[in-house]
């Protein structure tokens, strides 16, 4: 006899963990929904209950579907763990991905916590990522849909949290998943995707300006230090990006360094932009241990970039020596690298300045 | 499969009692008719809204034509309040609501759009720890000035029972109109109009057992009440719209089974209600009791359990087949310390802590008992993994 799973599975109001809650209970699971109540909205400080639009239609897919759905204050601990350093990383001159933070701190923390606490035996994201419960360690592979896998944004998770995880949508694709959403009618079908900075409305140096990150406007420099143009602010660049440098050139310019402590930008061609090696640090392994001091794999430098063939050298308890195969253009201080072998994700880290 | 779930929110709401939904059924089909109608069918449906308007009066100890048929509970307080506020302001000059700081929002949102949006002034007399408006706090408010003074019978949230005649004594020496929001408390307290010696009180039906979206409003005859919802001449002028035949009826049936039964549900939920109460304070750690101790609904026990997130605990509950209630109970997660427990002098941080379990006349003991073994090593897990924020 097997224990009983109760499955709590987070809800955005979006298509795809409307899905997966959607599939867990058609299969007969016990399921229930949580949604994290991640800021204070629109609606006001005289309304108690200000019911922004993406709960009430969780809301409306649990009613529909027929389970229990709670919303989970979040609010706090999201400002403490993910907006703040956000903020603070900008300010640093680094650019943060807080989709990795909150995900490491707010949903495979907070969330998780609270659905064990309250009864669940295991936490469902609608996440496109696949798990294998291999004898005593579990090891998170991409999802089947290449345009779609998210285990990039997992490579944070611990043994103890891919014990609870359940990840229904690792075996679909997108479409998939939208046509099983129309044939369950949910009222998401046809919603789009969520954005990366869901707590940035609108534009990120207007945010980080409204949080004390001014944009103060310094000078872009060549290779050789020499004065190009002006740039309006370094918060609003990332090393690598082409567009809106501002700066009439023969070639196109890539911003190369983003010097905080001078307020410049260095830009120069293609050619020399990016790096070739780094070092990482906050490195987290899915197994609990890298597979050897030093290996082989492939590396992931941002959300949806390609892949690069690498050698990384273990250093210290969370931290590793990477050096690429070729030079990448788009290897970003703050940002995660993180490893794959074949389609089995081995862990990650954050990129150091 | 789950159990069914066990229903301790007797307070937010009651099932409908089958005899009354059997009182009911031929209105909405058979007896369809509309009361104003001059025909037979309009004559059978007034005589059956008749017959309800008179089963309240005599529950009530008052005339048939004092009794105002409303959608609600909160209809009925708005027709009291603003209905006395605009009369008495014409009438005699008096610009000031007089209301308790634990009045249902029915009253208190409507009190502070009244000094808001109309021009009155608002006066909110504070309570003692378990909740309750004494004489003394009242007196000093009560002015030629004052229009109408409103004192909730029993607060919904905390259960607490005020000492409505002796307010309304004090109210009707200075010819103070006063009324009494006695939704919650209808069910279980005597609420005879003359020995409350109130000129308003308001109730709800699906507080006892009753369909929800009907409700009354005693007005006491000679007070002028200047009404809100204008139309037909329905309900002497104070209320328009066409009767809601079926849900009147309901309501008459309701009050009626309520009022020949009261005394043994009481005392059926008397027993249950102390059993929680005894349990929760030995059993969990740091737990208190709001609300007073011994003047509060007979179905009804609150409590605030420090370090332990309110709707946390109503989520883990209601997974393991619990219904209750919290005073910070919100369903979009921004949940706010209730008003009412920090009108008690409760902290912030403790009133996001509250929980509220009332039962029923159909509850069953053993459910009641087995609930009060699941809710210590609850409560526990979750002060331990998902405490409020500091």
């Amino acid at each position: 006899m097997t224990a009983e799973r109760k499955i709590a599975v987070a809800m955005s109001g979006g298509v795809d963990s409307s899905v997966a809650a959607a599939l867990l209970h058609e299969a007969g699971e016990q399921v229930f929904g949580l949604m994290l109540r991640l800021s204070d909205g629109s609606g006001g400080p005289e309304n108690r209950c200000c019911t922004p639009e993406d709960i009430a239609i969780a809301r409306a897919v649990a009613g529909q579907i027929g389970f229990p759905f709670y919303v989970v204050d979040a609010r706090a601990a999201f400002e403490a763990s993910v907006v703040a350093p956000f903020v603070r990383g900008y300010a640093q001159g680094i650019t943060p991905n807080p989709c990795i933070q909150c995900n490491r701190a707010i949903r495979w923390g907070v969330l998780l916590a609270h659905a064990l606490a309250i009864g669940a035996t295991h936490l469902a994201t609608g996440h496109y990522a696949r798990i294998d419960p291999a004898s005593g360690t579990s090891r998170l592979r991409a999802g089947v849909d290449p345009r779609k896998d998210q285990s990039y944004v997992l490579y944070v998770l611990t043994q103890e949290q891919l014990a609870h995880a359940v990840f229904p949508l690792g075996e679909l694709t997108k479409d998939q998943v939208r046509n099983h959403a129309r044939r369950l009618q949910l009222p998401v079908a046809e919603r789009r995707e969520s954005q990366d900075l869901c707590f940035v409305q609108g534009d990120v140096q207007a945010f980080l300006a409204a949080r004390g990150v001014s944009a103060t406007p310094g000078l872009i420099l060549d290779q050789q230090g020499r004065p190009l143009g002006q740039h309006s602010g370094l918060a609003g660049f990332t090393l690598g990006q082409r567009k809106g440098l501002g700066i009439a050139a023969s070639e196109a310019l890539y911003v190369l360094e983003k010097d905080a402590a001078r307020n410049t930008l260095t830009v120069g061609p293609r050619p020399a932009v990016g790096r070739q090696q780094f070092t990482l640090g906050d490195v987290n392994w899915i197994a609990g241990t890298p597979p050897s001091m030093q290996f082989e794999a492939e590396v992931q430098v941002r959300y949806h970039a390609p892949r690069v063939r690498a050698n990384i050298r273990r250093t210290g308890d969370a931290s590793a020596e990477v050096i690429l195969e070729s030079r990448q253009p788009d290897v970003a201080p703050g940002q995660s690298a993180v490893f794959y072998v074949d389609d089995a994700c081995l862990g990650g880290g954050i990129i150091q300045p | 499969m789950p159990a069914p779930s066990i229903y301790l929110d007797h307070a937010a709401t009651t099932p409908v009692d089958p005899r009354v939904l059997a009182a009911m059924l031929p209105y909405f089909t058979d007896d369809f008719g509309n009361p104003s109608s001059v025909h037979i069918f309009g004559q059978r449906a007034e005589a059956a809204v008749d017959q309800a308007r008179g089963r309240v009066a005599e529950v009530l100890c008052c005339q048939p034509g004092e009794i105002v048929f409303t959608a609600c509970g909160s209809e009925s307080d708005n027709l009291a309040l603003r209905g006395a506020a605009f009369a008495e302001r014409e009438r005699r000059g008096a610009d000031t609501l007089v209301i308790s700081a634990v009045e249902h929002p029915a009253v208190s949102r409507t009190a502070r759009q009244l000094q808001d949006n109309f021009g009155f002034r608002l006066e909110v007399v504070p309570v003692d720890s378990t909740g309750r408006v004494t004489a003394e706090a009242l007196r000093p408010h009560l002015t030629a000035r004052t229009a109408v003074v409103s004192i909730v019978y029993a607060n919904n949230e905390i259960g607490t029972i005020n000492p409505v005649a002796d307010l309304a004594a004090e109210c009707r020496a200075l010819g103070i109109p006063v009324h009494t929001d006695a939704v919650q408390g209808a069910g279980q307290l005597p609420i005879d109009v003359r020995a409350l010696g109130v000129d308003l009180m308001a109730l709800g039906a699906h507080k006892f057992y009753g369909p929800k979206g009907v409700g009354a409003l005693y007005v006491r005859r000679g007070l002028h009440l200047l009404p809100w919802l204008t139309g037909g001449s329905q309900e002497g002028g104070l209320r328009a719209g066409t009767h809601n035949v079926p849900l009147i009826v309901g309501l008459g049936e309701a009050l009626y089974l309520t009022s020949v039964e009261r005394e043994t549900r009481n005392r059926h939920m008397l027993g249950l209600r102390e059993r929680i109460l005894r349990a929760v304070l030995e059993r969990i750690p740091f737990a208190l009791l709001t609300g007073h101790p011994i003047d509060r609904l007979p179905n009804h026990a609150s409590f605030v359990l420090p370090g332990v997130d309110g709707n946390s605990l109503l989520a883990a509950l209601d997974l393991r087949g619990f219904a209750c209630s919290s005073g910070s109970a919100c369903k979009s997660g921004a949940p706010e310390p209730s008003e009412i427990l920090l009108a008690l002098g409760l902290s912030p941080r403790d009133a996001l802590g509250s929980l509220r379990v009332t039962v029923g006349k159909d509850t069953q003991p053993q459910d009641v008992d087995r609930f009060l073994d699941l809710l210590p090593v609850t409560a526990s897990a979750l002060r331990r993994e998902c405490a409020p924020p500091t």
